[in-house]
């Protein structure tokens, strides 16, 4: 057989609670070969992860494979019973997960489950296995390799914990190694090593594999080839430099054009600059307080900034920076320590509950998390109906009216009012989610992290009704993301987070130009581009990412 | 547009319920139908003497024999199922109502309140129940009233510990956050926003609690400390016949089967609670 990988026409459908079924995937057909790194992208729900796991012969429960064959070195996954598979596994092909926090086994030490899997095939004596293991951690350029292995998963970072579940896949030597998501969890300046040591590796040992991704950036920067998958469906195969300059698919157009929102105009704020809020030396943290006055652990340290009136303010900084929780203590959820906060010429309590109701209406927040924000037991309409009820008495018919209008703005249908959280998409739930904050009739709007659990074409979307709504109501954002080209799209003015401090303040019209200080120039040089040699020619002055989050 | 948006369907609702569990409905559906209906279903009053012999068998006229007075079985176990599931049922809803309600309160409160109220009821939590139970019918006599408080006030602490533990968790969510900061008060967020998402595990611990208290009242009548002569509930009913045992008397086996297959029937039924489906776009 020529190819390493041959999929044909693989079929895998799934049967519901009530036992309707349904398809998953449909007649889809993959070659790699060998050595070869195909990308399988596409929206949550396309069937890119059903895909890579069916490479390894599983599917999740509830699926099951109703037609094709999936071969991987010349046997088919889908006719194997069991245990042959699992010899395969780990073998010839091995998986490397989203989440390596989840996948490792935070009780035992990070080499013996690097090296579990030569145990179970018994493929080679542990101490050869150590010292490959070692190997492996010198090439996917980890601190410390000859003794991490001795830590536990609990002690090392998220980056590196992901390049060991790399080496826990690499050990075996496999022909193929499916990478589901394996950067998505963390940040861009940590994605870029991961990245780097991944594909060193797997040019190295000449190893075929599959990328999983959502991220059209970095895909660009480690596969050969692009398979865009939509609806269990593929839409369109080609070469990385292909589909890049020269899609064909309206689909793949549509996660390009998304990938690069247009710029925000520069607004022309008319008359005198009106301040909405105004955060002075605001100081915020965790656990008890300490002999200064201040908590054990200080997230927030210092942080001045303004918002005005019409105008969007964004803000910026890896995980753990202190962003969110900066908004939580400008929404009184967690009340600082210290500084003031001034919001629409008047200072606000520290805690929510001592805010007057209409301070507590005209600044609202809206979570990352749309699954966890909205409360699962309550219809859609009632969720609504609640602040409206709450804020503005409004009752019977005329709530009714309203929460359709509601409904409307955000562009629901109007019968998602009957419906529960559970039974709509990430983007809806994201527009109940604003379509709440806005029955409030609010002056501002705390975004925190909106888009970041969404697909690149539904959360471009969420970021054009955001624009919309704040032309027609008046509205200002404080906008929180460690995503770059989502807050350069609508924001005005980018505060740029470290370690809990403000060290940049900058206008998005010119970030390259006026970022000052050395983190910020690092943060916005770590953004994948869509270019495939991004990576490879990217220069990174390693003193810089040494004092960057990398504490 | 929409008019045909207004017209699609409201909700769909469908329930899917197992075998195992309707076997378990239908045996607790069969006690409490016993239960109500027991002055018309015994054959003979539950304190008259009807049988020459002691430990007789099951006979045309005595189903399930007669007991170590020569009572009537099977009329003392139907009017005993009063006793067992009236008690054990007015005992677990004072003690899970309370509880439960306490638990959330606690948890969406926080602080003091949370601290007090949880150290009280550990304390209670740690006295042994038997012995509360018979240190509160040491001090206030045995009564159907009292036993009914006493029940409830030693599994009451269980409930608010598992309430609490359940409602921590959904409190932490953002959507309580999010009607917090919107200015509602606990009531509200108890009723509305944490109560809903905790009602399943709440309900299956309240099934169990009450399958303990139905232990419970028959271990409190086994020592003769529950309901009094010439009433019995189930438990008291197998003490009084123990002697049987040595004859093989029925006697002392159906009240063990009745209390066998009521505390069987309600796990069957709380591990398998019908559940909703609803099918996205069906």
């Amino acid at each position: 057989m020529a190819n390493l990988v041959e999929i044909h026409d693989l079929s895998i459908e799934a049967k519901t609670d009530a036992g309707r079924t349904l398809s998953i995937l449909r007649d889809v057909s993959i070659t790699i070969a060998e050595g070869e790194i195909v990308a399988l992208i596409g929206e949550s729900g396309s069937g890119k992860t059903t895909a890579a796991l069916a490479l390894m012969g599983y599917t999740r429960e509830g699926c099951r494979i109703v037609g094709g064959s999936v071969s991987v070195a010349g046997r088919d996954m889908a006719r194997l019973s069991e245990p042959e598979r699992a010899r395969l596994r780990g073998a010839t092909v091995a998986y490397v997960p989203q989440s390596a926090a989840a996948a490792f086994n935070p009780s035992s030490t990070i080499m013996d489950q690097v090296i579990e899997v030569t145990r179970i095939h018994g493929s080679m004596p542990p101490d050869a296995a150590r010292k490959k293991a070692v190997e492996l951690f010198r090439a996917l350029s980890l601190p410390q390799p000859d003794t991490i292995g001795q830590r536990y998963p609990h002690q090392v970072s998220g980056g590196q914990l992901q390049r060991l579940a790399a080496a826990m896949a690499l050990i075996g030597d496999p022909k193929l190694v499916i990478f589901d998501e394996p950067t998505t969890a963390l940040d861009v300046t940590t994605q870029i090593e991961v990245l780097r040591a991944f594909k060193r590796v797997m040019r190295q040992g000449g190893i075929a594999g599959v990328y999983v991704s959502h991220d059209l950036a970095v895909v660009a920067q480690i596969a050969d080839r692009i398979v865009v998958l939509k609806g269990g469906a593929v839409q369109e195969v080609g070469s990385t430099e292909r589909i890049l300059s020269a899609p064909a698919h309206p689909y793949t157009k549509e996660l390009l054009a998304a990938f690069e929102p247009a710029p925000r105009a520069a607004s022309s704020p008319s008359g005198k600059p009106e301040v909405l809020l105004e955060v002075a030396g605001l100081m915020a943290g965790y656990g008890p307080i300490q002999a200064d006055g201040l908590p054990f652990m200080r997230a927030v340290k210092d942080v001045s900034l303004n918002v005005v009136k019409g105008r969007n303010l964004g803000i910026i900084g890896e995980s753990g920076c202190g962003k969110s929780t900066l908004a939580r203590a400008i929404a009184g959820i967690l009340p600082p320590v210290g500084g003031h906060i001034i919001f629409n010429g008047r200072e606000l309590a520290r805690q929510a509950k001592e805010r007057t109701r209409d301070q507590l209406r005209e600044l609202q927040i809206v979570f990352q998390s749309a699954d966890a924000a909205l409360n699962p037991t309550m219809s859609i309409g009632d969720i609504l109906a609640r602040p409206l009820s709450f804020y503005h008495h409004l009752k019977g018919s005329a709530r009714q009216a309203r929460v359709d209008q509601l409904l409307d703005m955000v562009r629901l249908p109007r019968a998602v009012r009957y419906r529960r959280a559970g039974e709509l998409s990430g983007g809806q739930k994201q527009r109940v989610n604003f379509a709440r904050a806005l029955a409030a009739e609010p002056r501002l709007i705390l975004c925190d992290e909106v888009t970041s659990a969404l697909d690149t074409v539904v959360g471009a979307a969420i970021l054009d009704l955001m624009k919309e709504l704040q032309r027609e109501f008046g509205l200002s954002y404080v906008f929180i993301s460690h995503d770059l080209s989502v807050v350069e799209s609508i924001c005005d003015e980018i505060v740029v987070m470290l370690k809990g401090e403000k060290v940049d303040h900058l206008a998005t019209a010119d970030l390259m130009g006026d970022a000052r200080h050395p983190y910020s120039r690092l943060l916005f040089a770590s953004v994948p581009k869509l270019s495939p040699t991004w990576l490879d020619t990217l220069q990174i002055d390693p003193e810089l990412l040494a004092a960057g989050a990398h504490g | 547009m929409t008019s045909i948006e207004l017209a699609a369907p409201r909700r769909m609702r469908r329930w899917s319920f197992n075998t195992t569990g309707s076997v378990g409905f239908a045996i607790v559906l069969f006690w409490a139908v016993v239960a109500i209906l027991a002055p018309v279903l015994i054959r003979y009053p539950v304190g008259q003497i009807v049988d020459t012999d002691y430990f007789g068998s099951g006979s045309s006229t005595l189903w399930m024999g007669s007991d170590y007075l020569g009572r009537d079985v099977f009329s003392r176990i139907v009017m005993g199922a009063r006793y067992t599931v009236g008690i054990s049922l007015v005992a677990v809803v004072f003690a899970c109502g309370s509880g439960v309600v306490l638990g959330i309160v606690a948890a969406v409160a926080g602080g003091r309140l949370d601290s007090v109220l949880s150290r009280f009821l550990d304390a209670m939590n740690s006295i042994p129940s038997k012995l509360f139970g018979l240190m509160m019918v040491a001090a206030v006599g045995s009564s159907i009233p009292w036993l009914i408080t006493t029940l409830a006030v030693i599994y009451m602490p269980g409930a608010f510990r598992f309430a609490r533990s359940l409602a921590v968790n959904v409190n932490a969510m953002d959507f309580v956050t999010v009607a917090r900061i919107r200015g509602e008060g606990v009531l509200y967020l108890v009723l509305r926003e944490i109560l809903p998402n905790i009602t399943g595990p709440v309900l299956a611990d309240t099934g169990l609690r009450f399958v303990f208290i139905v232990l419970l009242l028959s271990g409190l009548s086994f020592l003769g400390l529950g309901v009094q002569p010439p009433n019995a509930d189930w438990g008291a009913l197998v003490h009084e016949n123990l002697q049987g045992l040595v004859f093989g008397a029925p006697a002392v086996v159906y009240p063990c089967l009745a209390i066998a297959s009521l505390t069987v029937s309600v796990n069957l039924l709380i591990d398998n609670l019908p559940r909703k489906i609803r099918d996205r776009s069906a």
